[in-house]
């Protein structure tokens, strides 16, 4: 049900069946090491290439996910997937040995909440009893796509961050009991004229302040109605900046209850400078850490505001700027107005 | 060039570009420039030890030292990037490393084992080159003109 301009909201409340995180060995020695479901060591996974990699994170989290919501895939009626290879390879590729009715989904980074919302609006409408929703990155295939061969010696500056090497998916489903999707917040490209991608940080903000702005107005809610409110790969310096231009724009989010995902996957670990990103860093840090802290009680509601830079390698050479993008969805414990 | 293209954005574009630019942490430049000069010394130092052994061991003359001075700096900076470690050094050295002929042989090396996955003709073949061309394709092209430009300043003289 629409409410207001971008934002559904979910009457059923569709539940989150069950949530996996893949990662790999860095994101393993992180702080939410203990977060994950399955931690590689082998950066390649015992492929011979990182896209194959890729895939193996994805189909690794899709059957993980699956497993954990004891369901059969056949029971699934849609995937809704998506990653940042060209042609969305990973997902498309983990569609067919998964062999789940498949939509395939680009938003850059924001595929985690993309396929979140619209897997949980499928639900809603009676057009599915289950859907996954899956997404993930690789730091080898991220970097050599959209920037330099994986062990070129360049020098990155201060504002770059680390892709991700990780998949999450999270099973969606009309019954059962969990966490419930609330609401969700599409929202529109946000392009400020920054064109540096070695600081997508600073690209994306404007755009998560945009969905987070429209998400509270079409919901009417006040604005300290979430016991959290995250970004999805803002970085320390996107972070540091939408701490800035909240306040700025009315919004008034309490800022301790504001937090970045690409700020908590690795601490604060100078060698991923900025923080993590890619489509494996939100949905991780969701699917892994956050709801995890959700089930144990911690939190009753949360925002998730997943943020995506919509460029490609050829667009930045012609010199075009980076249009960005963020989607919101709203997650509540079973029960949020008691306790 | 600059200028113009700001003059396209709209002022709040441009608000927003200056709040971005006061959260950009700088690039720590006089580090920067101190680890490159020194690292980039390093490794020339290193050449000029293996060119000394070169003339002192195995007979050659300082000219003829140049050539497999050069080759032994691009077969170790090639095993280093096989091995995973020159982006490692690059990353904390910048320029220092990628400005002598290391930088050029690990750009080479780099793009071929990336794609190494796509087969030897499509993949190495036709990608190792992808960051060296353009150093070979306009050093070959100032090269040309500067000579010309020698020719004819000696024909006139």
């Amino acid at each position: 049900m629409r409410q207001g301009h971008q934002t559904w909201v979910f009457p059923s409340r569709p539940v989150i069946l069950s949530t996996a995180a893949i990662g790999g060995p860095f994101e393993a020695k992180g702080p939410l090491g203990e977060d994950f479901d399955i931690t590689h060591g082998d950066l390649m996974l015992g492929q011979d290439s990182w896209e194959k990699a890729e895939k193996v994170l994805l189909e690794e989290a899709c059957d993980k996910a699956l497993e954990k919501a004891g369901l059969q895939k056949e029971q699934v009626h849609f995937l809704l997937a998506g990653d940042l290879m060209n042609q969305i390879i990973t997902s498309s590729f983990s569609a067919r040995t998964l062999g789940i009715p498949y939509i395939g989904l680009f938003g850059a980074c924001s595929t985690a909440m993309e396929s979140l919302a619209l897997g949980a609006l499928l639900v809603d409408s009676q057009s599915a009893d289950y859907v996954l929703a899956a997404t993930g990155s690789h730091n080898g295939a991220a970097e050599k796509q959209y920037r330099y061969p994986t062990e070129y010696g360049s020098q990155k500056p201060p504002t770059a961050q680390w892709t991700v090497t990780g998949a999450g998916a999270a099973v969606v489903g009309n019954k059962g009991s969990g966490l419930r999707v609330h609401a969700a917040t599409i929202g529109r490209i946000v392009d400020m004229g920054l064109s540096d991608p070695f600081n997508m940080g600073a690209a994306m903000a404007p755009a998560a302040l945009s969905t987070i702005e429209t998400h509270f107005r079409d919901m009417r809610l006040p604005h300290d109605h979430y016991d959290l409110v995250v970004t999805g790969d803002l970085g320390k310096v996107g972070h540091q900046i939408l701490s800035e231009l909240l306040p700025k724009h009315n919004v008034d989010i309490p800022l301790d209850r504001y937090i970045d995902c690409g700020k908590l996957i690795y601490g604060d670990n100078p060698t991923v400078w900025s923080g993590g990103s890619g489509c494996g860093c939100v949905a991780t840090v969701t699917y892994g850490h956050l709801l995890r802290r959700m089930r144990e009680g911690e939190w009753k509601r949360i925002l998730v505001v997943a943020t995506g830079a919509l460029l490609s390698p050829i667009s930045y050479q012609q010199g075009e700027s980076i249009p960005c993008i963020a989607h919101a969805v709203a997650i509540e414990a079973e029960h949020p107005e008691e306790g | 060039m600059a200028d113009q293209k700001k003059k396209k954005l709209t002022p709040v574009q441009q608000e927003y570009q200056q709040l971005a630019k006061r959260h950009e942490p700088p690039r720590p430049l006089l580090r920067n420039f101190t680890r490159a000069f020194f690292t980039g010394g390093i490794i020339c130092l290193i050449g000029q030890g293996i060119q000394e052994m070169f003339i002192r061991y195995f007979d050659f003359t300082e000219k003829t030292a140049g050539n497999p001075t050069t080759a032994v700096l691009i077969f170790l900076s090639a095993l280093l990037t096989g091995l995973g470690v020159y982006d490692r050094i690059a990353q904390w050295a910048g320029a220092g490393t990628s400005v002598p002929v290391t930088g050029f042989a690990n750009s080479i090396a780099s793009a071929a084992i990336d794609h190494r996955s796509e087969g030897f003709v499509l993949g190495v073949g036709g990608n190792m080159f992808k960051l060296a061309g353009s150093v070979i394709v306009f050093g070959v092209f100032s090269a040309f003109v500067i000579g010309i430009v020698k020719t004819l300043i000696k024909m006139g003289g």
